[in-house]
């Protein structure tokens, strides 16, 4: 009998693996596609912008700014 | 516009990001020492044939599996902070922290996709051979990963393989393999992950200890017993071991932290280890609030010499000797640091301010001098002390760096114990009969996780207030943005971090409750 093909394999590998999991698995599934679309489109989005990147245009902009700081910082 | 940082600005962030490292750290130790457990116990299936090891094997790795879905990308959050509350710290970091996190972001990606996957769903789609394979390099993989971010924190506790660029206003890695083998993150990296074998033996032991105590899943709860105190008994000798190198770097690389997780005021020759204190309410200092005296301490003479210098008679500095000098013991004081350390920032202002005025040639020759080894060794090295006046401020939180610390080795030595009451009596077949045994495993399980997290007050609050150390306290590294938002992130991440943790102890507690059979 021909062999699968290593992509298609894989690729049921993972396809049956996921069709057939316990209720815990699942649930654990559920938890953590809720965690992740917390953490990167809600917290992330609007809480957690890059302070660097979202202020200043360019890392020279940068550079000078933490410079900045870092001589005036008492 | 730079303003200067608020206390409260300071405090906020630092409360953020402890609650989110201490969330963190409640679901990787398990991880780090439950996927070696699994391996063996699968390995002994393979073996011997015995389908019982692979019930045994499936009902741990369903607890692993819980423990790590919940807690995958909880360090990432981490990750947000560093770009919005430590902004300056993650740029003057940036080019160091760069290769090791990249490196444990792309190996664990690989793990979790590749041999996580196979752990879970290759049973019976792939040979025995290989599926245990997959069920080792998990483990491997997983004490690996957390390799790069233990390198990242070693440095901060004792940054080295770099120089600073002035025009840059970012270290840069000089020296790969001096920030990879640098003894700090050596003996951290064997630490914590020792600790975390400790913790998951504990775990392993205290719920089969509740099936014996409930009277079921006997054979798993006995077997479960018998590879969990092996392996806690041996990684509890090794954290030992691996403990007392760390302090001895502790003693020679952040002798502030060691005077203060021993609550070591005045240094002397032959100095004793408090095995037990108390601090009083009052201050042995009037200069310093900070120093409290002990209502109640117990000492073993010459102990503290030998732990940190293998010399029974070393001089060890206790804080006093730091924050004034001992010329006999070539100790420079705080006081000079700070001198030094303002120097340093006086240049680096001289040099900011002839690139702003557009005069290269003078900008060109303070760089010379900056980066000169003379200037690093003598001046730059002494960088953060510039921010101070009081070297008070330099001093940590001595009771809490001290309960921590005492804690930890307290409960470290009674998790030994604890192996080998449950060995002895498992092997003599008495086990399910010592009920006080059965019951103080069960208990044992959070004093695990107390352990752990007192491990990381004692790393983390004992090198207050260095972010990276010496060189930038956190009053440099914070954002300056409003403590107002910062204070609406940390309860935000109380309250998720919270129901995350809810949901994994009601979905672990459900599973066991269950069992294996199911």
């Amino acid at each position: 009998m021909k062999r699968q093909n290593i992509f298609l394999r894989v690729w049921y590998f993972y396809f049956n693996g996921f069709k057939n999991m316990g209720t815990w698995s699942r649930q654990v599934w559920i938890v953590i596609l809720v965690k992740l679309f917390i953490m990167f489109v809600i917290l992330k989005i609007f809480f957690f912008p890059d302070f660097l990147k979202k202020t200043f245009d360019n890392d020279k902009q940068r550079s000078e700014h933490v410079l900045e700081v870092l001589t005036k910082s008492k | 516009m730079i303003e200067i940082a608020d206390v409260s600005l300071v405090d906020w962030s630092r409360a953020q990001f402890a609650l989110t490292a201490m969330y963190h750290w409640i679901f990787v130790p398990l991880t780090l020492g439950i996927t070696f457990i699994v391996a063996f116990m699968e390995t002994l299936y393979v073996k011997t044939g015995n389908e019982e090891w692979k019930k045994i094997t499936m009902f741990w790795m369903t607890l692993f599996g819980i423990n790590f879905a919940i807690g995958v990308a909880t360090g990432i959050i981490l990750e947000f902070e560093f770009g919005t509350n430590w902004s300056n710290y993650s740029w003057f970091v940036g080019d160091i922290f760069g290769a090791p996190l990249a490196i444990e972001g792309i190996l664990a990606f690989f793990m979790e996709s590749t041999f996580i996957a196979i752990m879970f769903f290759g049973w019976n789609k792939v040979s025995r051979k290989t599926h245990l394979l997959a069920t080792w390099l998990t483990a491997i993989g997983a004490n690996l990963s957390a390799l790069w971010i233990l390198v990242a924190n070693g440095w901060m506790q004792h940054p080295v393989g770099m120089k600073f660029n002035p025009e840059t206003a970012r270290n840069e890695m000089d020296n790969f393999w001096e920030v990879l083998f640098s003894q700090t993150a050596v003996d951290k990296w064997l630490h914590a992950t020792s600790s975390g074998f400790v913790l998951a033996s504990v775990f392993v032991i205290g719920i089969s200890a509740w099936y014996l105590l409930k009277k079921r899943e006997i054979q798993l709860a006995k077997k479960s017993i018998l590879v969990a105190a092996i392996f806690g008994l041996v990684s509890s000798i090794y954290l030992v071991i691996t403990g007392d190198n760390s302090t001895r770097t502790i003693a020679n690389d952040q002798n502030m932290k060691f005077a203060a997780l021993e609550g070591l005021y005045n240094g002397s020759e032959g100095a004793g280890l408090v095995a037990f204190g108390f601090f009083s309410d009052n201050s042995s200092d009037p200069n310093n609030e900070n120093l409290k005296d002990f209502n109640l301490k117990i000492e073993i003479p010459n102990i503290l010499s030998y732990m940190a210098f293998l010399d029974w008679n070393a001089f060890v500095p206790g804080v006093n000797d730091l924050i004034n000098g001992n010329g006999k013991y070539g100790i420079m004081s705080y006081y000079d640091r700070i001198e030094r350390g303002k120097v340093a920032i006086a240049k680096l202002t001289e040099f900011k301010e002839a690139q702003k005025a557009g005069n290269k040639e003078l900008a060109a020759s303070l760089k010379t001098e900056l980066t000169s080894d003379d200037f690093q060794n003598n001046y730059f090295k002494y960088f953060g002390y510039g921010y101070f006046d009081d070297p008070g401020d330099l001093v940590p939180n001595i009771p809490l760096t001290f309960y921590s610390f005492h804690t930890m080795v307290g409960l470290g030595f009674y998790f030994i114990l604890l192996f080998i009451f449950s060995l002895v009596f498992l092997l003599k077949g008495t086990f399910e009969k010592k009920r006080w045994l059965m019951r103080l495993a069960i208990i044992s399980i959070p004093l695990a996780y107390i352990a752990s997290q007192a491990g990381w007050i004692v790393a983390e609050v004992g090198r207050q207030p260095w972010v990276v150390q010496d060189l930038m306290p956190n009053v440099a590294a914070v954002t300056r943005i409003s403590a107002g938002s910062v204070q609406t992130t940390f309860w935000l991440f109380a309250i998720l971090f919270t129901i995350l943790l809810i949901a994994e102890l009601k979905i672990m507690f459900r599973q066991i409750k269950i069992g294996p059979k199911h």
